[in-house]
């Protein structure tokens, strides 16, 4: 009984650390698609700041200024992908994946030379990485729960958040009210690159100490899931990304894990834990549990009628 | 001059990536033309080069193709990598399961087979079996999307990570041979391989491993453009793509045109089991993509979605690969990620300027 409360607690605190960069980049994807641009770009904007982060701390011996930069790098990173999308109106599945194959070469690239190592930036000091507090729980965690209720906040209770909803819904009308439709989803993602590129400071100076080529490990992807199954909204992302991060720990947790066997004496396959999230969003797109209704310009390029 | 109209935005875009390339190469202090040389310069000036380059290119022909298919009829393909995964697994399950293969478990062979057929049977098996599984695997986000209208993007994704999943389960659960340290399966029988091509053509180099699916790449380009553009049901499936709305008022029904084009994309995507399984590895391999189903959107902007395109940037994109690793090996700073740091500003360029380019 009492081992079975320790690994409950184990389990728990394990899944808000997986739980974090998903909170972050879903955030930051909700900022986006509510103003009417879809992101599957989460994954690269999350490499980009995963790496932009552990340089910067690397170099610098300071994990809050690398995390900055992470944000800025985030920013500059989104602000490519917006003009693509905004301004050029290239398709933003397309583009979004270009920044992804994007972010997992230039890293790389850059990695190699300044660390003469293409695979991952050099190891990090463990009293330069972001602090933890009560039992290693991150203070980007802390931030990412405390960004919840603001995030709500700023989207349904600013006026701000109101115009984003409107661009993202319904452009034509929001523009015929003296609404800057563009300039909105311009800082609609943007907004998503910074939020993005904090969840991947965290895997690279929180979670672990160095950057890994591809190390968000399809999270900006989840992160999408989440944010689906969350039907774009700011506290179901925050339960929806929770409960892929315990999955996530529950998988991690049962490999080899005494308790953890199937009546007949095997281990529980841990693949099919793995897959829950994905198989779960597939579901809930196709309406099974609830309709997962989007913003209704999802997708679609404005273009202010002359 | 119908063929320059369509060739100046590619180019534009190859020509933008390696100036941004260029400047980034400056930047941390290499020389870009000698990168650039070493990157191009030897799928040219040796037999082995040019057929090497061709190995390379053969399955990116294969996802090129796929996800220029789905275009056609206004679907992204994201799902290419998880339709030949589960492709290969179920490949090299029927080579193994009807090819006869002895495994060697705790000193004594086991038989893993159930049968030993003769090439003439099991060859045709094998191929079928990769482009009909990797044609339902394709099949799964497009009946979604025409039944519940889920985008296939998302779908496709998610596929993606399951597909791999599982195959990465039954591997290791079932068909590994005990104590490999490698997460692959057991080989499949000799009578499902293919032959590499110098085996009868004896001016191929004897270390290029470029086998017979290379032409089987070559004749799906044809195969593909006859059907696109001259039958009925390739016409059906690009008016959905040009306009849904107005092909249903044409009496042809998108649902179904969205099915049978996911299909048969998954299919096409599934046809690099034949290269790899059959032709390369001669079993299932866990890792064995070098993510070439997301190669293979490049391939078909770069190639504008036409078989013939796609043809020339897989053989394009073959050749970057190939010459990466001459780039790994011979400058002081550049790896071989310059290839994919192409790749994404190509893509970038090319989506950019679809609008001017349509």
């Amino acid at each position: 009984m009492e081992e079975g409360l320790i690994t409950l607690t184990i389990l728990i605190f394990s899944a808000i650390r997986m739980g974090t960069p998903m909170i972050f980049a879903a955030l930051g994807g909700m900022f986006s698609e509510r103003s009417g641009v879809i992101n599957i770009a989460l994954e690269g904007l999350m490499l980009g700041g995963a790496f932009s982060a552990a340089v910067v701390t690397y170099e610098l011996s300071n994990p809050y200024v690398g995390f900055l930069s992470a944000l800025v790098a985030g920013a500059i990173l989104a602000s490519v992908f917006a003009v693509a999308v905004i301004k050029f109106e290239a398709d933003q599945v397309v583009a979004g994946f270009g920044i992804n194959i994007l972010m997992l070469g230039l890293p790389s690239l850059l990695s190699s030379a300044i660390y003469d190592s293409s695979g991952s930036t050099e190891q990090i000091a463990k009293e330069f990485l972001l602090p933890e507090y009560f039992g290693r729980i991150s203070i980007a965690s802390i931030l990412a729960f405390a960004l919840v209720p603001v995030c709500w906040y700023v989207l349904y209770k600013t006026p701000f958040g109101l115009r984003l909803r409107a661009v993202g819904e319904n452009p034509e009308a929001a523009d015929a009210a003296g609404v800057p439709v563009l300039r909105m989803r311009y800082m609609g993602v943007i907004l998503s690159g910074v939020l993005a590129a904090a969840g991947g400071a965290y895997l690279s100076i929180g979670q672990s100490s160095f950057f890994t080529r591809g190390m968000s490990a399809g999270k900006g992807f989840i992160a999408l899931a989440a944010l689906i199954l969350a039907k774009w909204r700011p506290f179901h992302v925050l339960v929806a990304c929770l409960f892929f991060g315990f999955t996530e720990a529950l998988s991690i947790q049962l490999q080899g894990a005494s308790w953890a066997k199937l009546p007949s004496g095997e281990d529980i396959p841990v693949q099919f834990i793995e897959i829950i999230p994905y198989v779960l969003t597939i579901i809930v797109l196709a309406g099974f549990i609830g309709l997962s209704k989007a913003p209704k310009a999802l997708g679609i390029p404005y273009r202010k009628e002359k | 001059m119908k063929i320059v109209r369509e060739a100046i935005y590619p180019l534009i875009a190859v020509a933008a990536a390696f100036v941004i390339c260029g400047i980034i190469i400056l930047l941390i202090g290499d020389n870009p033309i000698t990168t650039f040389r070493l990157l191009v310069e030897n799928s040219f000036i040796t037999p082995k080069g040019v057929f090497e380059t061709l190995h390379y290119a053969t399955p990116l022909i294969f996802t090129g193709l796929a996800v220029a298919v789905a275009f056609r009829c206004g679907l992204l393909n994201i799902g290419a990598e998880g339709q030949l995964y589960t492709a290969a697994f179920a490949t090299a399950w029927v080579g193994i399961k009807f090819g006869g293969t002895m495994v060697m478990v705790d000193g004594k062979m086991q038989d893993w087979s159930w049968a030993s057929l003769p090439a003439i049977l099991l060859l045709p098996m094998c191929i079928a079996t990769a482009v009909i599984v990797g044609g339902l695997w394709g099949a799964i986000p497009g009946y979604l999307k025409a039944r519940f209208g889920s985008h296939e993007v998302i779908n496709t994704i998610m596929l993606n990570f399951i597909a791999i999943a599982l195959v990465s389960y039954f591997t290791q659960y079932y068909y590994k041979v005990p104590g490999d340290p490698i997460l692959q399966t057991a080989p499949i029988g000799d009578a499902a391989t293919i032959p590499q091509l110098n085996s009868f053509l004896s001016f191929i180099p004897a270390s290029v491993p470029l086998n017979v699916a290379f032409l089987l790449a070559i004749f799906m380009c044809f195969a593909v453009y006859v059907f696109l553009w001259k039958t009925k049901w390739g016409y059906e499936l690009r008016a959905v793509g040009e306009n849904p709305t107005a092909a249903e008022y044409g009496g042809i029904s998108p649902k179904k045109q969205i099915i049978i084009a996911m299909t048969i994309s998954g299919g096409l995507a599934g046809m690099v089991a034949v290269g790899e399984v059959l032709g390369f590895r001669h079993n299932y391999y866990h890792g064995f993509s070098a993510e070439w189903g997301f190669w293979g959107i490049a391939v078909a902007l770069l190639g504008r979605n036409h078989p013939l395109g796609v043809l020339i940037a897989a053989i394009f994109f073959g050749m970057l690969l190939r010459g990466g690793i001459f780039v790994d090996a011979f400058t002081a700073h550049i790896s071989k990620e310059l290839v994919e740091v192409l790749q994404a500003i190509i893509i970038l360029f090319v989506a950019a300027m679809q609008r001017f380019s349509k």
